[in-house]
């Protein structure tokens, strides 16, 4: 029996990641990457008891826009400090307050705090009160939990739980 | 001109992961050492596969997408795995330059603790 797949978005994810594997826009090529989008959901489902939504995709795109410019930034920065004053480092862990409640959105903002080199998410408090945070330099521990929670955290919570 | 924009990004791609790797060898506790490795498979690796794509794409065989799968996957393990190392050297106590935050000291240590932080300063030696 046909059956719809329980989460559209993974379906089409999947396709598309199988266009991009086979590097070919064939016919038939479409049809298998939706047949395997179906399909693999449909048998995956039930890992995955909440369907996740994206209330705001444009603000997602931009979201991502900003994390890569982030990306290059710290990146130069944190070259900078291993070349030139690696004795110099103050390194810290800072306690970041979460707003965020489903899974997905704190996966998302932990794998982004990971992604911006500077920083790397240690520890998800056992009751999601908070994400420890270590810091490879940090001057100033409370202006960097400020920018995680603006500039990360905020658009997370408008893309998934807008309510 | 192609050419040279090649040559930029592929020697950018070199520099930033030859620095992320110098990076182990310079910093001095664990848990800094871990930025090491993330950042030289952000944009070290990131320059290398756009310098892959251009070159595949500018070739007259159409248009190459397979780097950003690679992209894709890396972006995904890349933060999982820095995650899970550092939450296992938190439980494992290491040593660090850092303080610890309050509230992680009063869980229950591993077995050999003292042998732990001894070989971690050895090794920051």
């Amino acid at each position: 029996m046909l059956r719809p797949p329980p989460h559209p978005l993974v379906a089409l994810t999947l396709a598309a990641v199988w266009l991009l594997l086979s590097n070919s826009l064939a016919p038939g090529q479409i049809a298998l990457g939706l047949l395997l989008g179906w399909a693999i959901t449909l048998f995956a489902a039930r890992f995955w008891p909440t369907t996740p939504r994206i209330h705001r995709p444009l603000l997602l795109l931009r979201f991502i826009g900003v994390v890569l410019a982030d990306i290059v930034v710290a990146n130069l920065a944190v070259a900078r400090l291993i070349v030139v004053s690696p004795a110099r480092l103050r390194p810290a862990f800072v306690q970041v307050p979460l707003a965020l409640k489903s899974d997905l959105a704190i996966s998302v903002l932990a794998n982004t705090i990971c992604l911006t080199p500077g920083t790397v998410s240690s520890r998800l408090a056992p009751d999601r009160a908070h994400l420890l945070v270590h810091a490879l330099d940090a001057a100033d521990p409370d202006g960097l939990v400020a920018t995680i929670k603006r500039r990360y955290e905020a658009p997370l919570r408008e893309i998934f739980e807008p309510c | 001109m192609m050419d040279l924009l090649l040559s930029f990004l592929i020697l950018a791609g070199a520099l930033f992961t030859f620095i992320g790797s110098l990076g182990l060898v310079r910093l001095r506790d664990f848990y800094t050492r871990l930025h090491g490795p993330t950042k030289a498979s952000t944009l070290g690796v990131g320059s290398l596969l756009v310098a892959s794509a251009l070159y595949f794409s500018t070739r007259g065989e159409g248009v190459s997408l397979h780097e950003v799968l690679v992209t894709l996957f890396l972006f995904i393990t890349a933060p999982v795995s820095a995650h899970l190392l550092s939450k296992a050297a938190l439980h494992l106590k290491l040593h660090s330059l850092a303080p610890l935050p309050q509230g992680e000291r009063s869980e229950p240590s591993g077995p050999n603790r003292s042998t732990v932080s001894q070989n971690s300063e050895r090794d920051a030696q």
